[in-house]
């Protein structure tokens, strides 16, 4: 089976700062992915490089047999609006917007008209269980509404994969549970794959498969601490 | 031991027979450790023994299995006496993970703790990945969900513990050879 995304030897620097010293990582379709390891071994810096926000500095991200290194900025970011979701580990939604229009968003940005972008929002925000705060500023949401209404913008789009990075801030609230065990179902009804981020085995157990980073690099026995 | 008050709570809610016990006990708390009959026999008999149940009905059969059993009121004083009292924290560390990366250390040394630690590691992770799969299944009847809760926290605690102690292996032994 040849895979859907997948990278291969992933370098890459912040300055002189190494976060990734050569990273492979391969996702099927529909195939759920945590990308675990300890606080900054380059878990996010990975997530922004497959999902083609960074550039790698060595090595290959493919998707669909396509080298995104060789893609222009403007090929890949509409790739990211098209087949792409990517749900952040901080800052998610537009303040000034009420929750039905950050959710629309993604649909306009891609071309959908307004009319049809409002309504698929709306079946979305039902979805996670937050059309009642549909008129509602995300500064007058709880955290939970939220990371529900983030979840609905980054699936909105029908993505064939998902980003997202530390989901769940708290999975301890039983609400942090539950916006992952929805998240989960909505992917595979989807077939959209997952690349879930996250430093919490529990979280990480959702997944079909865990890859374990350390120090910017692949850690095969998959627990993050040096030998 | 808890069976016995499992047991009393079972009946408080009205006399049973031996066996519709263990299929009570079963059903409700369906990922337990499943009662054997002779193990319901051996507790009826000793909370009989106590005055916590008594006899109250007997088919005509007879037989130890169609005999039924109903709380006393010493046997629901007695239960709501256990269900009040707050239990002692786990006093001694009596885990078969915890003694085998002490022997391991002490017999064969640290490489072999680390492999241990590796394997344990990735079969709980596997443990962990089907547990939330049964709890995130659609149809989930609460008490397995609830099960899963549990066995989760614990198997979390327990990489938890794998992995501090993987970091303090390694600290240890980058110690002693400079
Ligand atoms: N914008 C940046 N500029 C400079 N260094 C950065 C930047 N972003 C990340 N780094 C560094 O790169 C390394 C990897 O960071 P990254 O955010 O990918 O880690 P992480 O695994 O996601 O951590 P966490 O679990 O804390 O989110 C860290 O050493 C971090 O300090
Ligand atoms: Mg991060």
């Amino acid at each position: 089976m040849t895979a859907l995304l997948s990278a291969a030897g992933v370098a890459k620097h912040y300055g002189r700062t190494p976060a990734l010293t050569g990273v492979d990582i391969d996702v099927a379709e529909g195939e759920i992915v945590a990308v675990t390891g300890p606080s900054g071994c380059g878990k996010s810096t990975l997530l922004h490089c497959l999902a083609g926000i960074l550039r790698a500095d060595a090595g290959t991200v493919t998707y669909r047999d396509q080298d995104l290194g060789l893609w222009s900025e403007k090929s890949r970011s509409r790739l990211r609006r098209t087949d792409f979701g990517v749900l952040f580990q901080f800052g998610q939604l537009v303040p000034e917007l009420t929750a039905a229009e950050n959710v629309a968003l993604p649909l306009l940005l891609a071309g959908s008209g307004r009319r049809e972008a409002r309504a698929d929002a709306q079946q979305w925000l039902e979805r996670f269980g937050v059309d009642h705060v549909a008129e509602a500023r995300p500064g007058a949401m709880s955290g939970g509404q939220q990371q529900r209404c983030a979840v609905a913008r980054a699936m909105v789009t029908q993505p064939r994969v998902l980003f997202a990075d530390e989901p769940t801030g708290a999975l301890d609230a039983l609400a942090g549970e539950q916006v992952l065990g929805e998240l989960v179902r909505a992917a595979r009804d989807q077939d959209t794959a997952v690349v879930l981020v996250t430093h919490d085995a529990r979280v990480a157990a959702y997944a079909d498969r865990e890859v374990a980073l350390r120090d910017g690099a692949n850690d095969p026995s998959g627990l993050g601490v040096g030998s | 031991m808890s069976t016995s008050f499992v047991l009393l709570g079972l009946l408080a809610t009205g006399p049973r027979h031996g066996y519709e016990l263990k299929r009570a006990h079963d059903d409700r708390l369906p990922r337990a450790k499943p009662l054997a009959f002779g193990q319901v026999y051996a507790t009826l008999g000793r909370l009989e023994r106590d005055g916590l149940v008594e006899k109250s009905g007997q088919d005509r059969e007879g037989g130890p299995d169609r005999t039924s059993f109903a709380i006393t009121e010493a046997g629901r004083t007695s239960l709501d006496e256990w269900l009040s009292a707050v239990e002692t924290p786990a006093p001694f560390v009596t885990s078969t993970l915890f003694s085998k990366v002490m022997v391991s250390l002490l017999a064969s040394g640290v490489d072999r703790a680390r492999a241990y630690l590796t394997a344990q590691r990735s079969a709980h992770a596997d443990r962990l990945r089907e547990l939330t799969a049964t709890k995130t299944a659609a149809d989930s009847p609460f008490g397995d969900v609830v099960a899963a809760d549990f066995a989760i926290a614990h198997l979390d605690a327990d990489l938890r513990w794998l992995q501090t102690t993987l970091q303090r292996v390694a600290d240890m032994d980058r110690e002693k050879r400079p």
